[in-house]
């Protein structure tokens, strides 16, 4: 038989049928056909500091961490609620300044300035975006781009915060086993608690904001409220990576308002599958040490960069961890057209 | 019919009061005031680029009017945004269906259901209550006609046929516990068959005292529904009047039809 009469055809595996709902409870083959990959997650999340060799590969962790964060954030604002945000170097800024200013001059510890800088940075960022919630797509992005700039520029001009030196003589963690477990706790809790919240009622607004706001307005739901939340959501994750980069480095400056911020996190989407929340944490293990890897080829390091990314979208576009999945989910057989 | 929605039968729920709307130099509506009340369908029927779902937007708060008032029991609910206006009970359908196709159907209701309109009255069914959201979703769906038994309500709604997302429109309306629904155009689109499906279901939601406006093309279906009805053309209020009246007059059969070809349509007719 030619391959023109037979077809490919995509069927779901009997075991992910079986593991759907109650029936998950049946037997421990099914019970461990859903835990298993959350397990290897988890696992191998944890053991990775384990992994590395020496200090320099235990850092790259910790920024890894970092992006994976701020990638996390991207994807839920732009698959879940629609927004497309270039703002990663603004969360990942004023969440860094605002640590260190309440490190260097008012003595708050690193245990504090993490979570305070998350709540005051996310207050402020969701107050800066706020005239922009109206916009849509790529002019919400143009926008969330701006404001980096604008921020790096004000204190490069007025000279404060220590001006284009920046705030030093920040507290560090209490060592780096705090370091990176807390980097990579924070990871864990984030995605685990985001793939929660958006199957909730409350989280199922976001996805309705983003299929067709006019519907959700109709239905008496103020979305300004709600986009709002998304992007306090959002930008304070952002803004608890950047105090934890602020502590990590014991320096904060205007470069943290730069732009790799804004656009590696959508690389590593891109890479690791937009929408699926996991993906973009894959992306983020793979870009960045790939990104330290090539340090020995000077500016030709952007050259495989950028030739990597385009090669996944051009050939895997819809990122590694849509197509792991479904390979774990289903499988292909050819059948007679 | 419902007592608590009608306290009042003598004095209309909405009001249009001398309602202009100018998109740039286009003048989409002029001066256009009609009466709505409580337990009425009101059809609104016109040639097309009349202003039929100016109105629509302009009472619901999608557009803001130039000049004029809207008022609802009496309250000014002009230029109230969208969401206000919905949580007053003034609902509405689209005359391009917008569903959320990423979600399931049943959770397209779930989203009406958080509003706190929903949470309030406890949905359409509710007694003030609101209990799980995906189960009465689910009620709902059934009791407009979604088949519960073939899964319908459960598939993805991009794989849904027009006629339910149709229903789905109102559906979102009901979820609300309205006390108005403005459907733009329910009938378009639709096959005989379920046009013939459709008719029974507006007039129980009639029967169960929500006040109904809607605008419409099909205009058999539409006179075995409304009680009264408003022509427009060129976004001005031609005539209003009982389903007889309004068929019988001249000024329509023209503005249907063309002042020349008036007389060779009704040789035909």
């Amino acid at each position: 038989m030619s391959t023109q009469e037979l077809r490919k055809e995509r069927i779901d595996r009997g075991i992910k049928v079986r593991s759907d709902g109650l029936y998950a409870l049946m037997s421990l083959r099914e019970l461990s056909y859903l835990t298993l990959p959350r397990f290897i997650l988890i696992a191998g999340m944890i053991s990775l500091p384990f992994l590395m060799p020496g200090m320099y590969w235990q850092r790259v962790i910790s920024i890894v961490c970092i992006y994976a964060v701020l990638a996390l954030s991207f994807d839920f604002l732009s698959h879940y609620v629609g927004l497309v945000s270039l703002g990663g170097a603004f969360f990942i800024g004023t969440g860094g300044y605002v640590a260190g200013i309440l490190n260097t001059y008012y003595g708050v510890p690193p245990v504090l300035t993490v979570p305070l800088a998350a709540a005051i940075g996310g207050i402020f960022c969701t107050l800066m975006l706020l005239p922009c919630l109206p916009l849509k797509g790529v002019y919400f992005a143009i926008v969330t781009l701006m404001y980096p700039l604008f921020m790096a520029r004000i204190i490069e001009a007025f000279d404060i915060f220590g001006g284009t030196d920046g705030i030093v003589g920040i507290d560090s963690f209490s060592s780096a086993f705090v370091e990176q477990y807390f980097v990579v706790c924070m990871v864990l809790i984030f995605l685990f608690g985001l793939r929660r919240f958006v199957t909730t009622d409350r989280g199922l607004i976001f996805t309705a904001i983003m299929d067709n706001d006019q519907a959700v307005k109709a239905s008496g739901i103020n979305i300004t409220k709600y986009k709002a939340l998304a992007v306090f959501i959002a930008s304070s994750m952002g803004c608890m990576a950047g105090a934890c980069l602020t502590h990590i480095y014991m320096w904060s400056g205007i470069s943290q308002f730069a732009l790799d911020f804004s656009i590696l996190p959508i690389a590593a989407t891109v890479i690791g599958g937009a929408g699926t929340l996991v993906g973009p944490i894959l992306g983020c293990l793979i870009l960045v040490p790939v990104s330290e890897l090539l340090r020995d080829f000077g500016t030709l390091r952007i050259v495989f960069y950028a030739s990597i990314l385009v090669g996944f979208i051009l050939f895997r576009s819809d990122g590694i961890m849509v197509f792991i999945q479904r390979k774990y989910e289903q499988f292909e057989r050819w059948t007679k057209i | 019919m419902n007592p608590e929605i009608n306290e009042d039968m003598t004095k209309p729920i909405l009001q249009m009061n001398k309602m202009s709307k100018s998109f740039g130099g286009v003048q989409a509506l002029k001066d256009v005031s009609f009466d709505v009340f409580p337990g009425d369908v009101l059809g609104i029927i016109g040639p097309n680029g009349s202003g039929k779902t100016t109105i629509v937007n302009c009472i619901t708060g999608f557009v803001k009017p130039t000049s004029g008032r809207v008022y609802f029991k009496g309250k000014d609910i002009t230029g109230k945004q969208p969401h206000k206006v919905a949580d007053l009970g003034v609902t509405r359908t689209f005359q391009i269906m917008r569903p959320y196709y990423s979600l399931p159907a049943y959770k397209n209701l779930v989203i009406p259901l958080f509003s706190p309109r929903a949470k309030r009255t406890g949905g359409w069914r509710g007694g003030g209550r609101l209990g799980n959201r995906q189960t009465i979703a689910i009620d709902i769906l059934e009791e407009i006609g979604f088949e519960r038994d073939s899964y319908i309500p459960f598939k993805k709604t991009s794989t849904l046929p027009t006629g339910y997302l149709k229903r789905l429109e109102l559906a979102r309306c009901l979820a609300l516990k309205p006390e108005i629904i403005i459907c733009d155009e329910v009938f378009s689109g639709l096959s005989m068959s379920e046009i013939a499906s459709m008719v029974p279901l507006i007039q129980r939601l009639q029967d169960e005292g929500i006040t109904i406006v809607m605008i419409e093309h099909r205009l058999r279906e539409l006179f075995q529904v409304a009680n009264r009805v408003m022509v427009l053309n060129f976004g001005q209020k031609l005539i209003e009047g009982t389903p007889t009246e309004v068929m019988a007059d001249e000024k329509v059969k023209e503005a249907y039809f063309g002042s020349e070809e008036v007389e060779e349509v009704m040789t035909y007719a």
